[in-house]
């Protein structure tokens, strides 16, 4: 069993980060330039700690698959960021974004983690802002904000429907200047396929450069994870198509445990999918719902165009449903209600897998031009991809997988059970709980590269003596590099039928029926069944082109795929596991129904996810116990010092 | 509907190219370009040939990763949009479709349609940055910025440094895309301290790395998927000449405790 200590400070919680930043020990500066540190990814999270730490003055490798940083999938997020500014004078707060996100994650994330986020928001705007991101501005020249799913407050920041790009090249241009001044070595087209762990602790990692297939191995006295979720586990999902598992999940398989993997989002504002060639489903920003109205028709089989569908005969379900929050209630909620919709019969499209996202009446309170300097690139977007338009008659919307709020485990420091091995962002578990708010993404993102991860990672090297890390001649470096040298050849040789590609399709398709917005037992089981033997099959009859020592985009995705059918089980395991609905998590046996007296008092709806906190108010961290054994869960109890764990109403 | 594609298919930099002919298989009008060339490549598998090696990722035209030159012009017959957000409704039954990969000396080919952009990330490094420290920032809201200002930053920090601008240019120009991010910066206030400097050191780099030079043919403009104007060329040509006027900057008398 791994020991799992969360390292959370004593003290109040509104006081916690501030004493431990303080009780947190110090390099001095002689002594950091000898530290290396490997930092893998530059999405916001990776760019932005490669940066940080490197201006501190700390040795800093950093890999990346892309050509270049700006190109990770943190450059794809539209809406925003959140922070508790109160610049618009709304009763927001630090308590009140913490109170939101931890409400909003359904009470399954560890508050003093959350406290934190919310803390240190308010720096992000401002350091973002000094490096030049173009936030949206009002005449005065002050800083805009707008609304977000699960708040009641405007705390989003903005840059038109591009933020995350924005906020993107503003850590790339940090990380930029950080390599031109030698303190970032920047390795591009490198793709980490293995950690390296030496007596128990993180000491390095195995990597293949993407152009000539070589690979090499590098040691570092700590290794930090910042590689982005696994939503491409369903195959069609938000992400980018590059987007993958491999460093967490090799990580997993050297002892790090994976923290909550069923926990998924699943958005419920995308372009719905239209044909079995799909590579890819595009969002549209959640921001939309601030003027976009969602309904379906009131009547199940109604195929009236939208526009000859009169007001009596629409559904406006949202607001019908949880009138205090209406269009802009949480996003596990909201897709939810978007199936349930389908699933009576009233979806509409060709499909009859989607809803309405409806403009009129904004159009008509603001006009085109306000619209269109809201939301213009959204509307070209959706023009682009659909050949409609958007401003005639409305979207058509339906949920799909968008970002993973589990990950690997990490402790307040963001260490994992490995000491050395740090995760960052999407890919640790930490702050999200069950379900994520809109716009938190790139908070979290960016506190935990600019500001948490460079004051706590010298807790840890400072236990470890300078300049002694293992040199890459170390027996375990050769044994690692072996192990993943095999592995390449083992695809190369596969004599097979199918192309990695194909069988990413099949494991979407399992992941996306029994592992998707519903989950049941009588599913989970038959997908665990399904994909043992898809992962057998996988050994079998692979199929990959080319060599191993040239660029080869096929033998990239069947590593890849090879990671994700063995996380599609544990993620599958682990929702069978969890007998409650949560956030993102919904069991079918595990519903309110009309006879509970919280239905009854009007806190929630028939149909809304049941938690159970006497059997399920923990982390489930799994470990990793061999191929050929179930994985050992371990957990960690989430105790709540001033929140109470309450009913999540948004009603 | 079908296409027959002619393809560029290079093994590496080394190796001699050429144009290969391939008949899709039945494709859906509704397939972005970049599907069609999933739905090619897994043909190609099954008939045990080697894909096509093409460069992509977020698909949804915001990460700058895919390119190809379609029929003569990058990212494909529209205006303002990239690669992977082209539809094969866009073509017709039976159409003959030319790939090329974008070509140009600072951008040496890796494979078939995929080559390598690393020269904008070294032209970057030289001063496409506002030095701040993480942890030094004032408050946002303390340096206000006029909206037009931050309105026109924001249209030319929106270029997504996919490098259609030079592909497009006869001379191989990168000025479209330096002078995005030049202006990007120095349209702001906190980007004033390093505006000349920055230009300088940018330009030098970009003319370090073999781009050409630019003589305003507007062709980059034309191509650019989030249609990056002109204009910002004229601007930064403004500041460069200007920084050109003033000079490397002294260097202080040396200093001690």
């Amino acid at each position: 069993m791994a020991t799992l200590h969360s390292n959370v400070p004593s003290g109040p919680l509104a006081t916690k980060w501030e004493n431990h930043k303080f009780n947190s020990k110090l390099i001095n500066p002689a002594n950091k330039r000898k530290y290396r540190i490997i930092v893998v990814g530059a999405g916001l999270t990776g760019a932005s700690a490669a940066a940080t730490l490197a201006e501190l003055g700390y040795e800093v490798q950093n890999f990346v698959f892309h050509d270049s940083p700006r190109r990770a999938h943190s450059v794809a997020a539209q809406g925003g960021i959140n922070a508790a500014k109160n610049y618009q004078n709304d009763g927001d707060s630090v308590h009140r974004l913490f109170y939101d996100t931890i409400k909003g994650g359904d009470f399954r994330s560890r508050e003093a983690n959350v406290h934190r986020l919310a803390e240190v928001s308010v720096q992000i705007i401002d350091q973002c802002a000094a490096q030049g991101v173009p936030f949206a501005r009002e005449y005065g020249g002050l800083l805009d904000n707008r609304s977000f799913g699960g708040a009641q407050v405007s705390r989003t920041f903005y840059a038109r429907g591009q933020t995350g790009q924005q906020l993107l090249l503003g850590a790339y241009s940090a990380l930029s200047r950080n390599v031109a001044n030698g303190g970032v070595k920047l390795h591009t087209h490198s793709e980490m396929l293995d950690l390296v762990v030496v007596d128990g602790q993180a000491k390095g990692i195995v990597v293949r450069n993407l152009q000539t297939g070589e690979l090499t191995r590098h040691a570092a006295d700590a290794v930090v994870l910042a590689t982005g979720g696994y939503g491409n586990v369903f195959n069609l999902s938000t992400y980018a198509r590059g987007a993958n598992t491999t460093a967490i999940w090799r990580a997993y398989r050297r002892g790090a445990c994976f923290g909550n993997p069923c926990f998924t989002q699943i958005h419920p504002t995308c372009i719905p999918v239209s044909g079995d060639y799909q590579s890819k489903l595009t969002l549209m920003s959640e921001s939309l719902r601030n003027d976009g109205r969602i309904w379906a028709p009131a009547k199940v089989g109604d195929k009236r165009a939208p526009g000859d569908i009169p007001e009596s005969d629409r559904d406006y379900f949202l607001e019908r449903m949880y009138g205090a929050f209406g269009n802009l209630a949480p996003r596990d909620v909201a897709s939810r209600a978007a199936k349930t919709v389908c699933d009576e019969g009233r979806g509409v499209g060709a499909t009859g897998l989607g809803v309405y996202l409806d403009f009129a009446e904004s159009i008509k309170r603001l006009g085109d031009e306000k619209i269109r300097e809201r939301y213009g690139n959204l509307f070209a977007m959706y023009h682009e991809i659909t050949a409609e338009d958007a401003y005639k008659a409305p979207m058509r919307i339906y949920p799909a997988v968008h970002y993973t709020m589990g990950g690997l485990w990490v402790d307040y420091n963001l260490m994992s059970n490995l000491p050395g091995l740090f995760v960052l962002g999407e890919a640790n578990f930490s702050d999200h709980g069950a379900n994520r708010l809109g716009a938190s993404a790139l908070m979290q993102g960016l506190s935990d590269g600019y500001f948490v991860l460079p004051t706590t990672i010298s807790n840890y090297l400072a236990t470890q003596a300078p300049s002694k890390r293992p040199p890459v001649s170390h027996a375990v470096f050769s044994d690692v590099e072996t192990d993943v040298r095999n592995r390449v050849q083992r695809y190369i040789d596969g004599k097979g039928k199918r192309t990695p590609g194909s069988y990413h399709k099949e494991l979407g398709k399992i992941m996306w029926e029994y592992c998707g917005m519903a989950r049941n037992r009588t599913g989970l089981e038959k997908a665990l069944g399904l994909l043992g033997n898809l992962r057998e099959e996988y050994r079998q009859n692979l199929h990959v082109s080319g060599e191993a020592a040239e660029w080869n985009q096929s033998l990239e995705s069947a590593g890849r795929v090879e990671d994700f059918i063995e996380l599609g089980e544990l993620m599958c395991r682990d929702a069978l596991e969890r007998e409650e609905s949560c956030g993102g998590h919904f069991r079918e046996e595990f519903q309110y129904t009309k006879d509970d007296p919280e239905v009854r008092n009007g806190l929630v709806n028939p149909g809304d996810v049941k938690r159970d906190d006497g059997r399920f108010a923990h982390v489930a961290a799994w470990e990793f116990a061999g191929s050929d054994r179930p994985p050992i869960l371990n957990r960690e109890e989430l105790k709540y010092e001033e929140v109470k764990m309450s009913t999540r109403s948004y009603k | 509907m079908k296409v027959q594609l002619k393809v560029w298919r290079q093994k590496n930099r080394n190796s001699p190219g050429k144009f290969v002919i391939y008949d899709s298989p039945d494709l859906n009008p509704n397939m972005s370009f970049l599907e069609m060339l999933d739905v090619v490549n897994e043909s190609l598998a099954s008939k045990s040939e080697e894909p096509i090696a093409f460069d992509h990722d977020c698909r949804e035209g915001i990460c700058g990763t895919c390119s190809l030159v379609i029929d003569g012009k990058p990212h494909g017959p529209h205006k303002g949009v990239a690669t992977c957000q082209t539809y094969m409704r866009s073509f017709k039954e039976g159409d003959q479709i030319v790939i090329e990969p974008f070509r140009a000396k600072a951008f040496p080919l890796i494979k078939d349609l995929v080559v390598d952009r690393k020269a904008f990330d070294r032209i970057q490094q030289k001063g496409g940055f506002i030095s701040v420290r993480t942890g030094s920032a004032p408050d946002a809201n303390s340096i206000p910025v006029p909206k037009d200002n931050a309105d026109l930053a924001m249209d030319a920090a929106q270029c997504i440094g996919c490098g259609a601008c030079v592909a497009a240019c006869k001379n191989a120009s990168a000025m479209l895309f330096v002078s995005a991010k030049v202006s990007h910066l120095g349209l702001l206030p906190q980007g004033q301290p390093e505006r000349h400097r920055r230009v300088k050191a940018m330009v030098d780099q970009m003319d370090e790395e073999g781009f050409g030079a630019c003589t305003v043919t507007g062709a980059c403009e034309a191509v650019c998927p989030k249609s990056i104007s002109l204009d910002f060329i004229a601007r930064m040509n403004r500041d460069y000449l200007v920084a050109l006027a003033k000079g490397d900057a002294k260097k202080p008398a040396a200093g001690g405790a």
